[in-house]
Formats: structure tokens, C-alpha cells, sequence
């Protein structure tokens, strides 16, 4: 039986064992199954594999599970307890205000970017709640999308920033 | 759409059924055993009602990300007079879903629309003849609200759709006489409802293509050379040297001819294996090259076409302004944000496997053909990946996992990686071509010639001709289909036009196939930027030029609809003078794909120092007919702008002698968040109209549009794309 190694994951402490230089991708997807990290290009090109750990974005598909060590890694999974623990709320949302805009301007065409999309937008508004319109663009750059759904997705982001509270 | 995949021991266990949604166990279960597709002529093929009164239709179409499964429920429910939360669909399945042909070239609302809404309606026949025997009531005083009918008059009896066949089957035949509804009594068509596919894919809970998984499965990874080479007789393997993966846990390497894999049962450990194999390949170096690539076409042997010929060219003569053009488009990939994937459980009598095909029923027969099954025993589901714009490696991608399978006597998952999918694509073929046109004194086009050069689209998928050794072949080549005369002069009134096609083989180029909007990007940027240059030369404005030529009201609309939305303001192209290294300027363009209107307008800044463009603005108007959803069209529109500026500015497949090397998303750069436009998306609504494709129709108008503002701009005109900056530099002389 291959050694297990612990993984802060999304408020949990879970066990895997993947061996210690499997990409977090790969831990995160084959092993745990979990949906929102995915593949794009393995790379560190596109965004696709995004995750926060610590609260910053992460490309999970170049990261070496040994290289996370006790850091804390929230998915798309984790988003709206990420958001109820930081707001002390009594309860996990079902979506974001940022996942809620999202939905509201249906910045969604085959939906496989927004993963990183939201991973980013997620990493920029902690850091800052009221981005510039050149402050997202810059900050997403890094972040693919073959549909050509920036445009909505800028728009998303700009609504979200504007929810009563915050975004994230 | 929650789909559960079931094992085939499970599906004996639970009664022989597939993969279904729980709620339509009876349904499918009855569909099982036909082996599908059900048949298109009973109603029960189409549309399920249910004992809650909820109603599921089987829907021939695939989502893509293009919001059609939303909008073909509008239109059923529309018919049937059930509210949108009454209504669901399943998945795409051989065995399940009635054949509505491919999800290609616009079809799923021009096509699917109406065969969707004629079932449903004949479906509501169908349950208001019960519902009158029901009631003791005449159809003619029954009403229906959300599935609950009810007489018209003060009694107030009522019955559901669920009591009068919940659950059961109509057996019924199309008898093709319902009476559909009259647009103007529609509820639900023409609004932009929002997407119900929308809200699971932002949660992370929509299960795509690439989180579907098999009790059992390995991860299988095909092995390749980095890129193509070219199209002919495949590569070759010379040797295979598998100490090279040695001790790798539970990797084996799988083979069949030249078609080479391996399967391990963690994917990390097939990534290592089929990145670290070491294989000797045979590549012939038979490719032209970027650099030789047009003038090999041009060149090649004639095997030439007239499309379209009417009038005299010796019109020519009374022309009073000449212009000749003559543009290139490269080789541009689908290159899906995700690579594609596909998971297949062969066995010895039958094959289950789930990709994300446009066309379930022609991968089925590949499949079949290539597994040595009858088609029957092959069922094929259909699962979402990223947005794929025609015909990536699907097929590929589902052949090789089916191989796999099959080689592995076990399920087997396989995932291209980046450089599988841009490398072994099957591309937007590159195309050449010439125009001359004329005007007369009164600013009215007189004469119109076009002569082009491309080759046709592979019809051999790379694992198939690895594995079997199967001779390159291509698509019986078609005229009409690789010159779409709507593109080339269609859009205006001209007295006397040829249009002439050198079809070219592909043998020795690279792999095509159909990309969004096929080839009518390369089309349009030819034949209006010679308009455009017709108008410069006549001191006319662009805009106005195309009204005083324009064919008919359609054209016109979208033409108006786009300036408008532009803001435009008449003035001749050029007639503001530029200064400083930025320069900005405005063109606008018409197209389409093969069917609707198209129109655009584009607001370009080139910086003269660096040769760098960017797209500032674009707007869109389509003229699809009746607009069942806005909202989806104007993402649609949205999503076309966006990839044709990025297809202007950046994309071109790279490749030498021997294979291509744009295998990654460095060197095959797509546009990016920061330099996304503005985009203005304009529907022109026409709801008496039919439905027509709204997906890929306004990219040739949008890329004219971007073209001709870049002349606008700098006062020259580019002959090729993707606007480099060293390719800029070129057309400013400035190099
Ligand atoms: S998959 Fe990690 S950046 Fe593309
Ligand atoms: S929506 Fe398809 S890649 Fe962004």
C-alpha cells in the first residue's frame, strides 16, 4: 500500500495516496474526483487546474502534491464555504455573489474555463474588493477562454464587485 | 441533466437499461432493446409525459455551450403548453435519442426546431383528444395551462396531462396534421430565458465529458510524434523500446500497426508513460512548409469548378474602377480549451463508448467499422467537453479509447493532452484567393470574379489510419460547400459574376475539416476588402457604398443594424488623417455561414512602432429568422466576435517540412482576457420568419470588418492573417 500523505482540502483534512510528485491535478481529479479543477494543458498555460491554497490562485497541474505541504486548498467546491467562513455566516450559500452574477449575465458558453475564471476572479477580489476595469483584465490574462466569453465575464466580475457585502 | 452511467453488470442487475435519468427508467428501458435510433416516425420517440405531469423530449441535439438544449425545450414546451420547469431532456444516445443528423452547420434550430415542434404538437393532439373523452368535452372547448386542461367554459372539470397517459406510450404515428401554434400567441419562444445548464456548470457540478468514469477503467494516453506530419500514409513506428518505462506500476503499452498507447491504471502514471516512452517514428518530410505553402497550392494539379456564372465579364470593359485582391488564411486548429476525451468499455460482442462527438451516429459507424462489430452492437453517448467549433479530434479521441479498450479487455479513459490536440487536429484548412471587381460610374458593381485554392476535408481519422493503415482520403469534394457564394458577391446585386474553385488534393497537406464558419472567414476577407477598396477608390463611403449595391431587404437589415449600433458616421475610408504610432480606424463587412445574414462593424488601433493590432470594438447583427432565445443568440454573437479577432490577430497553425510545431498555447496563441474587444451584439428579429443557424454567422462579416478598418487605420491593406506584428511591420513597410 503506497504511503499517504495529508491534504488540507476545502475546510477538510483528507488522506491520499498519490505518491508526493503526482501534480495536485492529478490528486485532486483521478484520485478525489473532484469536478472543478480539470485539465487544459498541463502547462501552466491556460488556467484550467486553478485552486487557491492560502488564498492564492495556484496552477494545480504543475504543483507537486509534496510542494503543498500544510497549505490550505480550496476548489471550486469550496468557494461558498471559502465565502461563509470568511463572512462568519451561519450557513453555506448555494452560490457566491460572484457565482450568482455569473448566472445573472449567463457568462457561460461551454463553461470548462470558468473554473480558473472564478478561481482568479475569487484570488483578486479578496485582495481587492473594487477592481478597476484594466485591474481584472490584467489579472485574468493568464486565464483562457476558447468560447470568447471575457467579455461577460468582465461584466460578471465589475456586478459582483458591487454586491451589498462584497463579493467573495 | 443529471446522467448516471451504470455498468453493463449493474444494467443487467437493473434491468438492462443504459444510462438514463432515474425518472425515465420505464422510457428507456423500452428504447433498450431497439438498439436505436427509435424511429422518427412515432411520437413516442420524441416526447415522454410523465405521472407528475412533467414531460421529457429526446432531443437529436448536442449542447455545446450554444444554449440549444434550452432553446429546443422552449419550443417543445411552447407546443405542448407546459412552463419551462415542466420540461427536461436527456442525453444524446444511439439508443435513446431520435437521429436529427449532426449538431453542424447551424442545424440544431433550422433543423431541429421544427421537427421538435411538430412532435410536440402532435403530441398536444394527441392528449386533448383524450382530455376531451376525459371531460365529455369537444376539443374546441378545451384550454391548456402548464400541462392542466380544462374546459372553457364555467365548469370547472379539469384534467393533467400526467392522469390521461402518465408514463405510458402514445403509439402513435406522426400523422403530420397537428396544427402548430401562431407565432404571434408564443409565450415562451423569443424570450431570452437563461440557460438551464448554466447554474450546474458554474457550481462545478456539471458532469462533462471529462469527469465521466467506468468501475474498473484505466487512464489510457496515446503516444505520438509531437505534431502531424503529412497527411498520406500516417506515421510509421520504426521501434519501441518499452525498458524505457520499465517498473512504471501497472503501466502496459498497447499496439495495433502504428497505433501506439498505453494505459496504467492512475493517470499521472500514464502521462509519465506515454511522455517517457521512448519510440523511433518514420516522418517523411512531404509538407510544403508555412513558407511554400500557397505557392504549392497554387501550383497543384487543376481539378477546377465553376460554382456560380451568370452575365458577361467582358463587362468589364465599361468598368469605370478596377480592384484586384488577392488574401490568404492559414491553417487555424479547433484547439478546444479542454483536449478532447473520450472513455470506452469494448467487449468481445459490443462497445459502450461516451465522447463528445457533434454527430453520434457517424462516429458509431467509424466505431463499428473499426472494432469489427455490427453498428447495432456499438452505442455511442454523447457527453459535453469544452467548446469544440466543428470537428476537432472527437473521433480520434473515441477511437483510441475504443482501441484501447479493446486491446486491454477493459474500460479505458483516454484524455489527449495539449499537444495531441493542437498537434493531430484535423484544421481549418488554409485557403487562397483572388478577386476582381469592377463598379460603373454610378458606383454600381458591374463585374465580379473570384478564383480560389484549398484542399478538402480528411476523411480518415489518425488512430483509424495508425491502426488499420487505412490511405488518406478525403471528402468527395463539393463545390458548393467549399465555395459559399453568399460570402462572394451573394451579398449584392452584380450583373456578371464567375466564381471559380481549384479544388486541390489534400494528400500532403495537413488534416482539415470543418471549423466554425468554414472557410467563409478567408472568404470574406478576400472578396470585401476588394469591395471596400471599390468604395475607397470611388470616394464613397464603405457603408453607403454597400446600400446603394445591396441584394435585397435581408442583407440590408443587418448592414443598417450594424452601423447603427456602430454609431457610424458616412465619410470615405482614409479621410482621417492619422498621427502619432497609434492609429485608429473603422470598416465594416457582410457574410455569413450558408445560411441567415451577417453584418459587422470593427474598431481597430494599430500601433505603426511595434506592428501590434488590437480590436477595440466590435459589433454584430445576425438575421437568423425567428430568434427563439436572444439571450443565447446574443452569447452567441458575443462568442463569434471574440474568436474572429482572435483568429485575425493570432491563430495560424505552424509547421515545417516535416510536422507541425504549434503544439502548445505559446506557440498557438488564442486571444487573450486583456485584449478581449467590446462587442455589440445586434439581433435582427424577425419572428414570422424560419429559424436559421445563429452560431457561426456572423464571423466572415466580422473578420471583413476588422480587415477593412486596419485600412481605415493605416491606409494598407493586409493580405494574410494572423496579424503578426512582423506580418504588420511587412504590410507598413516598415521592415
Ligand atoms: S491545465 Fe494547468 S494551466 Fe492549463
Ligand atoms: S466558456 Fe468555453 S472555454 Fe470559456
Amino acid at each position: 500500500m503506497a504511503e499517504s500523505t495529508t491534504l488540507r482540502l476545502n475546510g477538510s483534512v483528507v488522506s491520499v495516496t498519490s505518491t508526493p510528485d503526482t501534480p495536485l491535478l492529478y490528486v485532486l481529479t483521478d484520485e478525489l474526483q473532484l469536478q472543478g479543477p480539470r485539465f487544459g494543458c498541463g502547462l501552466a498555460q491556460c488556467g484550467a487546474c486553478s485552486v487557491l491554497v492560502d488564498g492564492r490562485e495556484l496552477r494545480s497541474c504543475v504543483t507537486p502534491l509534496a510542494a503543498i505541504g500544510a497549505g490550505a486548498v480550496t476548489t471550486l467546491e469550496g468557494l461558498p464555504a471559502l465565502l461563509a467562513e470568511r463572512r462568519q455566516l451561519a450557513q453555506v450559500p448555494e452560490f457566491t455573489p460572484l457565482q450568482q452574477a455569473l448566472i445573472a449575465v449567463q457568462a457561460i458558453q461551454c463553461g470548462y474555463c470558468s473554473n480558473g475564471m472564478q478561481i482568479k476572479a475569487t484570488e483578486l477580489l479578496m485582495q481587492n474588493p473594487a477592481p478597476t476595469e484594466a485591474v481584472i483584465r490584467s489579472a485574468l490574462d493568464g486565464h483562457l477562454c476558447r468560447c470568447g466569453t471575457y467579455p461577460k465575464i468582465l461584466e460578471a466580475i465589475q456586478r459582483a464587485a458591487q454586491a451589498p457585502g462584497g463579493a467573495v | 441533466m443529471t446522467r448516471v452511467t451504470l455498468t453493463r453488470r449493474q444494467l443487467l442487475q437493473a434491468g438492462g437499461t443504459l444510462v438514463v435519468s432515474f425518472p425515465f427508467l420505464a422510457q428507456a428501458q423500452s428504447r433498450e432493446a431497439q438498439a436505436g435510433p427509435p424511429p422518427a416516425d412515432q411520437i413516442d420517440s420524441w416526447i415522454a409525459i410523465h405521472a407528475d405531469n412533467t414531460a421529457t423530449v429526446f432531443i437529436g441535439f448536442a449542447e455545446l455551450g450554444q444554449g440549444c438544449s434550452t432553446a429546443l425545450l422552449q419550443v417543445a414546451a411552447e407546443e405542448l403548453d407546459l412552463g419551462m420547469d415542466q420540461v427536461r431532456s436527456v442525453g444524446l444516445d444511439t439508443h435513446v435519442t431520435p437521429n436529427q443528423g449532426g449538431t453542424y452547420s447551424s442545424q440544431a434550430m433550422r433543423r431541429g426546431g421544427p421537427q421538435v415542434q411538430r412532435a410536440a404538437a402532435e403530441a398536444r393532439q394527441a392528449l386533448l383528444a383524450l382530455a376531451a373523452e376525459r371531460l365529455q368535452l369537444p376539443v374546441s372547448r378545451l384550454r391548456v395551462e402548464n400541462g392542466v386542461v380544462s374546459g372553457s367554459g364555467d365548469d370547472n372539470a379539469f384534467v393533467t396531462y400526467g392522469e390521461l397517459i402518465g408514463d405510458r406510450r402514445f403509439e402513435l404515428a406522426f400523422s403530420g396534421t397537428a396544427p402548430v401554434k401562431s407565432p404571434a400567441s408564443y409565450k415562451l419562444v423569443g424570450r431570452p430565458l437563461p440557460r438551464h445548464d448554466i447554474p450546474p456548470k458554474v457550481k462545478g457540478s456539471y458532469g462533462f465529458m471529462h469527469h465521466q468514469r467506468l468501475p474498473g477503467m484505466l487512464h489510457g494516453r496515446i503516444v505520438r510524434p509531437r505534431g502531424q506530419g503529412a497527411y498520406k500514409d500516417g506515421v510509421q513506428i520504426r521501434s519501441v523500446d518499452a525498458s524505457s518505462i520499465a517498473g512504471m506500476p501497472g503501466v502496459r503499452v498497447l499496439r495495433q500497426g502504428n497505433f501506439l498507447g498505453v494505459v496504467a491504471p492512475r493517470e499521472w502514471d500514464a502521462v509519465q508513460a506515454a511522455a517517457r516512452l521512448r519510440v523511433e517514428w518514420q516522418q517523411p518530410a512531404s509538407l510544403p512548409g508555412n513558407d511554400a505553402l500557397f505557392a504549392r497550392m497554387e501550383q497543384s494539379p487543376p481539378d477546377d469548378r465553376i460554382a456560380r456564372e451568370q452575365g458577361d465579364l467582358a463587362a468589364l470593359a465599361g468598368a469605370r474602377v478596377v480592384s484586384e485582391f488577392t488574401g490568404q488564411g492559414p491553417y487555424q486548429a479547433h484547439a478546444p480549451f479542454a483536449p478532447n476525451c473520450a472513455l470506452a468499455d469494448v467487449r468481445a460482442d459490443s462497445a459502450l463508448v461516451l465522447c463528445s462527438t457533434q454527430d453520434v451516429y457517424g462516429t458509431r459507424g467509424k466505431l463499428a467499422a473499426l472494432l469489427g462489430l455490427p453498428v447495432p452492437a456499438v452505442r455511442v453517448q454523447y457527453f459535453e467537453g469544452a467548446g469544440t467549433f466543428g470537428h476537432s479530434c472527437w473521433d480520434d479521441a473515441a477511437q483510441a479509447a475504443a482501441l484501447l479498450s479493446q486491446l486491454a479487455s477493459a474500460p479505458v479513459r483516454v484524455q489527449f493532452m495539449r499537444w495531441d490536440e493542437l498537434g493531430w487536429d484535423t484544421y481549418g484548412p488554409a485557403h487562397l484567393g483572388k478577386v476582381r471587381v469592377s463598379a460603373d460610374a454610378d458606383g454600381k458593381l458591374l463585374t465580379y470574379e473570384y478564383e480560389g485554392w484549398q484542399h478538402h476535408w480528411a476523411l480518415v481519422e489518425t488512430t483509424e489510419q495508425s491502426a488499420k493503415g487505412t490511405p488518406a482520403a478525403e471528402w468527395p469534394a463539393m463545390a458548393a460547400q467549399q465555395i459559399n457564394p453568399l460570402v462572394l458577391g451573394g451579398q449584392y446585386r452584380i450583373p456578371h459574376l464567375k466564381l471559380l474553385n481549384h479544388h486541390v488534393p489534400g494528400v500532403d497537406y495537413l488534416k482539415g475539416a470543418w471549423l466554425r464558419s468554414p472557410l467563409d472567414l478567408s472568404l470574406a476577407f478576400v472578396s470585401e476588402q476588394a469591395i471596400d477598396d471599390l468604395a475607397f477608390q470611388l470616394g464613397l463611403d464603405p457603408w453607403q457604398f454597400r446600400q446603394r449595391n445591396i441584394l435585397d431587404e435581408r442583407w440590408a437589415g443587418v448592414l443598417d443594424a450594424a452601423a447603427r449600433a456602430a454609431g457610424w458616421q458616412p465619410r470615405p475610408a482614409q479621410s482621417v488623417a492619422g498621427a502619432g504610432p497609434l492609429r485608429r480606424g473603422r470598416g465594416i463587412g457582410l457574410g455569413t455561414h450558408l445560411a441567415s445574414w451577417g453584418g459587422a462593424v470593427a474598431e481597430v488601433e494599430v500601433d505603426m512602432g511595434t506592428g501590434r493590432v488590437r480590436v477595440l470594438h466590435l459589433v454584430g447583427a445576425i438575421d437568423a429568422g425567428r430568434v427563439v432565445n436572444p439571450s443565447n443568440v446574443e452569447h452567441q454573437i458575443i462568442g463569434q466576435l471574440v474568436q474572429t479577432a482572435s483568429r485575425l490577430l493570432h491563430e495560424e497553425v505552424l509547421f515545417d517540412t516535416q510536422q507541425v510545431t504549434s503544439t502548445d498555447w505559446a506557440s498557438y496563441p488564442i486571444l487573450r482576457f486583456a485584449d478581449a474587444p467590446r462587442v455589440t451584439p445586434v439581433i435582427v428579429q424577425r419572428l414570422e420568419e424560419p429559424s436559421l443557424g445563429a452560431g457561426e454567422e456572423v464571423m466572415a462579416a466580422a473578420a471583413a470588418a476588422i480587415a477593412n478598418a486596419f485600412f481605415d487605420a493605416t491606409g494598407k491593406r493586409m493580405s494574410a492573417y494572423p496579424f503578426t506584428p512582423a506580418r504588420v511591420l511587412a504590410t507598413l513597410g516598415r521592415v
